[in-house]
């Protein structure tokens, strides 16, 4: 456990058990993800049951029990998005990266998602590699969307 | 609205109001749910998730009545549902009857070796369920009462729901032994269609994938309860702990 | 900027303001709403600071990153003030241009600007374009003018002036009556009078009481409360302040989803303006009512969009609803009475209380009051956010607003209120969009989603693409909606896989009537919509893929079939490469052959080919 990192999360906060998931959120976002150790910590810290914490990392999908890679593709699977080839994209990616939605290439580098909405239905089909947008992506534009993340 | 506001529901004693159940007219406390109330009418309706020991939950959908006059009603679950002066309610409507048998062919399909599920569908005329079944074996119908009833009664919290709607299951933190864990048992003691194993054998009980071992009582022997319940209950009253190494019996 | 202590202290404040803005200053308003930021808004703004720099223009030049100015579809855009002409498709390469021409020279860059698709006449000016003439932008009207981070540019038009009526010269409840009188209902789907919320908050005896946005913006497809959060906080902000004012709470919070982390940047900035000013804090304007606001981030679950699940969420519990009775106004937060509103509905409330409720209920129909921001999208030639009177009709937003259909497409359908809305026909293409109207026909306003479908689109798979994003999204909790929604995209997968039967449209049917009485929320209880309005309305496309195993609008794969044209094929393996399954072989230049056996219908093959050689059927 990374106490020190944890400490400087916890001081954020009063450590009410209503802060469990703006905790988790810091960790998750500190982490990139949610180590067991650390979990049992909050659970002492701001007096929450461990089985709770467990409930709230698993029904969120922001967390992720298992670490994520360096760069997170998210591929958004809106309305429009799928009405305009969001599927294809995903099985694009997936199939250059190796990978099903949902999980993290062996090398640690990327993780693929589909997300719900990234509210950007105009520039249909979106895709992010972490905080920056692809508007209009399409298959043939992939390789090289990959390219400058590897 | 739902209610007809007249002077006749407050002619009344203290604390009780009138409405229309199936047509008669009742009386009822005030501050109680409707499935109470509908219940020491005689009135029988189906649960699967209530016990009158954990606050309602609303969960398996079962104990629904239809509420209001037509063309206004609405099905609402009983067991949360406030007893309200003026509430017009029908337990056995068409639409209450097609909802609880609905639900009841879902979770046939869901547990279609669960012996209360069959019991119950039948008694609403489900038999067979049209839908697919993933896993025959499978019994728990995810009413949460096991869940509840350890964070509620039992204070530990030792499972929980992991997941939600395809995956969702009750479960022990990180899949793993909980340790919060007492082996009391009355998650499985309460479950209605009996998913929770556990085996007690050569003095040593095993729930959730942990070992408990057996406190027998100073007097007779006879088993009384795992040692780490007697040691939860000795925490929580502040008494030693060998004061609970009597059975009841031989107190 | 100072400390306001007093409603007279803000009013000269903002007279000194107005005194020293010049009307006429040339002006340059960067788009940078959700539709242009992924197109690199920021590089066009960035190119625009530096070609003003060389040309000696900044002092005289205000430049500003705005909110959304709608037509995302032509992103980015820039919008030049006090002439409003409209420049569309700009890219930093096009900005020396810009500068030269028209802030120089004062000359129109034709090719930037907009293209009437028939007659082909330049339109310059924002006021000509037929997308923006049929408007009445009420939430919307500030996003093009101001620049979201700057509390001067709010002030200069209006900003907090409400909040100065209220504490200057209203008591809670004249502000309650007011926000009654103006008809306003619940934008966030519910459609619920807020002024009878808000009364029935405010009778509870309980001291402790909370305000909640609800920015929780689920549904795919909508992106309103985004650009409001994004665009114009401070009007959430101040709509928030008056309902605590009105119901007795002197804390607020704001839910804003996980994916926003740019709505959350700019509701943190706003909320530490107005502490700095004295809009929030324990004595506004020195009136005695105290009100402050905290941001709590959703962790990526739509079902938090449901009042008493985000409720849960916000107690560090998952976001299972809870049945109503009782409802948060009377048992919320932490047990606390709580008002939880819309972003949207809080954006109008500033408005509603400077230019009153008469005015408001001027707009609209009898039991619809005020304007809808709608989020214009799919299959029209003018996308984006559109915002006109209740009772507008589904025909002059898509087709005056929207500019109509692509070219070579037919209209199909229309999907409204998100994936708990349904797919309305052109038959009912006349009706006015309001929350009874959309109701009668199958659908709801929901959020204010409107996805336009064409004749590309499956609707059997439109069906299947909600029911599946809706059961992904469950929370699990009560039987009718966790086990109906996964039965019933079982049976539209086998329909979809040429395995259905006419007797599951039946099954599906019996199956909605549960879902919608017995399921806890409106998750479960409108999942139903998108099946029964296309089983309804599109029956004959079910029965095509039951009876005929065809899918005429070639979206269902497994009723697919791709071939190569040997004519057309130039053997570039452009298709092999893309292949996940190697079905594709031939050598190279010449023809290649796909194998039916082991093609999986996934249709990379068809995307990949430049030369159409690819055919499906």
């Amino acid at each position: 456990m990374d106490a020190q990192r944890l400490d400087s999360i916890l001081t954020r906060y009063d450590c009410d058990p209503w802060d469990l998931i703006p905790v988790l959120q810091d960790i998750q976002d500190s982490y990139s993800y949610l180590p067991k150790d650390e979990l049992q910590e909050v659970s002492s810290r701001l007096n929450v049951p461990l089985t709770q914490i467990f409930s709230v990392a698993t029904f969120f999908k922001m967390f992720s029990l298992v670490p994520k890679g360096r760069h997170q593709v998210k591929v958004c699977l809106g309305t429009t998005c799928h009405l305009r080839g969001g599927a294809r994209l995903v099985e694009s990616l997936s199939n250059k990266l190796g990978i099903e939605p949902g999980y993290t290439t062996k090398d640690m580098q990327f993780s693929l998602e589909t997300v719900g909405c990234l509210g950007s239905c105009a520039q249909a089909p979106v895709m992010m590699v972490d905080d920056k947008y692809f508007g209009r992506s399409s298959v043939d534009k992939v390789p090289k969307i990959l390219k400058l993340y590897k | 609205m739902v209610w007809k506001i007249t002077d006749e529901i407050f002619d009344t004693m203290a604390g009780e109001v009138r409405l229309t159940i199936n047509g008669f007219s009742a009386q009822a406390p005030q501050d109680q749910s409707l499935l109470v109330t509908l219940r020491q009418q005689g009135i029988d309706i189906p649960t699967l998730c209530h016990h009158s020991d954990l606050p309602s939950e609303g969960q398996c959908r079962l104990c629904v009545v239809e509420i209001g006059e037509w063309p206004r009603t609405r099905i609402v679950n009983s067991c949360t549902y406030p007893t309200e002066g003026g509430l017009v309610v029908q337990t056995h409507s068409e639409r209450v009857l097609q909802a609880r048998a609905m639900v009841l062919e879902l979770l046939l399909a869901r547990c279609p070796n669960a012996k209360v599920i069959k019991d119950l569908a039948a008694d609403h005329g489900v038999h067979e369920s049209r839908f697919k079944t993933d896993d025959p074996e499978e019994l728990c119908i995810l009413c949460g009462l096991c869940v509840r009833a350890c964070r509620d009664i039992v204070g530990v919290s030792a499972i929980s729901m992991k997941g939600r709607s395809p995956d969702k299951q009750v479960a022990t933190p990180f899949l793993e032994q909980s340790a919060a864990c007492i082996g009391c048992g009355s998650c499985a003691f309460i479950c209605p269609t009996n998913v929770i194993p556990y085996t007690e054998k050569d003095g040593i009980r095993t729930i959730w994938g942990r070992n408990f071992e057996l406190q027998p009582c100073a007097k007779c022997g006879n088993y009384i309860a795992p040692k780490a319940q007697l040691e939860h209950w000795a925490k929580l009253t502040g008494d030693p702990v060998e004061s609970f190494y009597t059975c009841r019996d031989c107190r | 900027m100072p400390r306001f202590e007093s409603v007279d202290h803000l009013r000269e404040y903002r007279r000194q303001l107005m005194a020293r803005l010049d009307p006429k200053q040339p002006q340059v308003l960067v788009c940078a709403g959700p539709g242009c930021l992924p197109m690199g808004s920021d590089e066009v703004a960035a190119a625009f600071r530096e070609e003003l720099q060389k040309n000696g223009l900044e002092g005289k030049v205000a430049l500003k990153e705005c909110g959304c100015q709608g037509l995302c579809a032509r992103a980015v855009k820039v919008l030049l003030r006090p002439q409003e002409i409209a420049y569309q498709h700009v890219t930093p390469e096009d900005v020396p241009e810009i500068v030269e021409a028209t802030l120089k020279n004062g000359q129109v860059v034709e090719r930037l600007v907009y293209e009437d698709p028939e007659t082909h006449n330049r339109l310059a000016c924002k006021a000509d374009i037929p997308f923006y003439k049929g408007q009445q932008p009420v939430v919307l009207r500030k996003l093009d003018i101001i620049d979201p981070e700057s509390l001067d540019d709010y002030l200069a038009l209006g900003g907090y002036r409400g909040l100065r009526k209220v504490l200057g010269e209203m008591s809670p409840d004249d502000v309650i009556d007011a926000v009654t009188k103006s008809g306003l209902r619940g934008r966030g789907g519910g459609g619920f009078p807020t002024g009878r919320k808000w009364r029935i908050c405010a009778d509870e005896l309980e001291e402790v009481k909370f305000i909640i946005c609800n920015g929780d913006e689920g549904d795919p497809g909508a992106f309103m409360d985004r650009a409001v959060m994004e665009g114009d906080p401070h009007a959430i902000l101040e709509g928030m302040i008056i309902g605590g004012y009105a119901i007795g709470a002197s804390k607020g919070y704001i839910y804003v989803r996980h994916e926003y982390p740019l709505a959350v940047k700019r509701l943190a900035r706003a909320i530490d303006q107005a502490r700095e000013v004295g809009f929030l804090g324990p004595n506004i304007f020195r009136s005695g009512f105290g009100f402050d606001i905290k941001i709590s981030r959703g962790a990526g679950a739509f079902v938090c969009g449901e009042e008493t699940a985000l409720i849960a969420s916000m107690g560090g519990f998952i976001g299972e609803p809870s049945p109503r009775p009782p409802y948060p106004a009377q048992h919320g937060l932490f047990g606390q009475p709580t008002i939880i509103n819309n972003v949207e509905t809080w954006a109008n409330i500033p408005e509603i209380i400077n230019m009153g409720a008469d005015w408001f209920a001027g707009i609209g129909t009898e039991k619809s009051k005020g304007t809808k921001v709608f989020s214009l999208v799919g299959a029209v030639n003018q996308t984006g956010l559109v915002e006109v009177p209740m009772g507008t009709s589904l025909k002059h937003i898509i087709y005056d607003l929207g500019g109509g259909l692509r070219p070579g497409r037919e209209f199909k359908a229309v999907q409204t209120g998100g994936p708990s809305g349904g797919c309305i026909p052109s038959q009912f293409l006349d009706l006015p969009v309001d929350y009874d109207s959309l109701q009668s026909v199958g659908s709801i306003m929901g959020s204010g989603g409107m996805i336009v479908m064409d004749d590309t689109s499956c609707m059997v798979d439109v069906a299947r693409y909600f029911i599946s994003f809706l059961y992904e999204e469950s929370c699990g909790k009560c039987t009718p909606c966790r086990e109906g929604l996964k039965h019933l995209l079982f049976f539209l997968d086998e329909i979809i896989a040429g395995r259905g039967e006419m007797a599951h449209l039946d099954l599906m049917e019996e199956l909605c009537a549960t879902m919608a009485s017995a399921s806890i929320c409106g998750l479960g209880q409108s999942a139903v919509n998108p099946v029964r309005s296309t089983i309804k309305y599109f029956r004959e496309e079910y029965e095509a893929h039951i009876r005929d195993k065809k899918c005429h609008a070639l979206v269902c794969r497994p009723l697919l079939k791709y071939t190569i044209d040997p004519e057309t094929c130039t053997g570039c393996l452009a298709c092999v490469r893309e292949c996940p399954v190697g079905a594709i072989s031939g050598l190279k230049k010449e023809a290649q052959e796909l194998d039916q056996e082991l093609c999986v219908k996934c249709g990379l093959c068809y995307e990949a080919c430049q030369f159409d050689a690819v055919k499906v059927e």
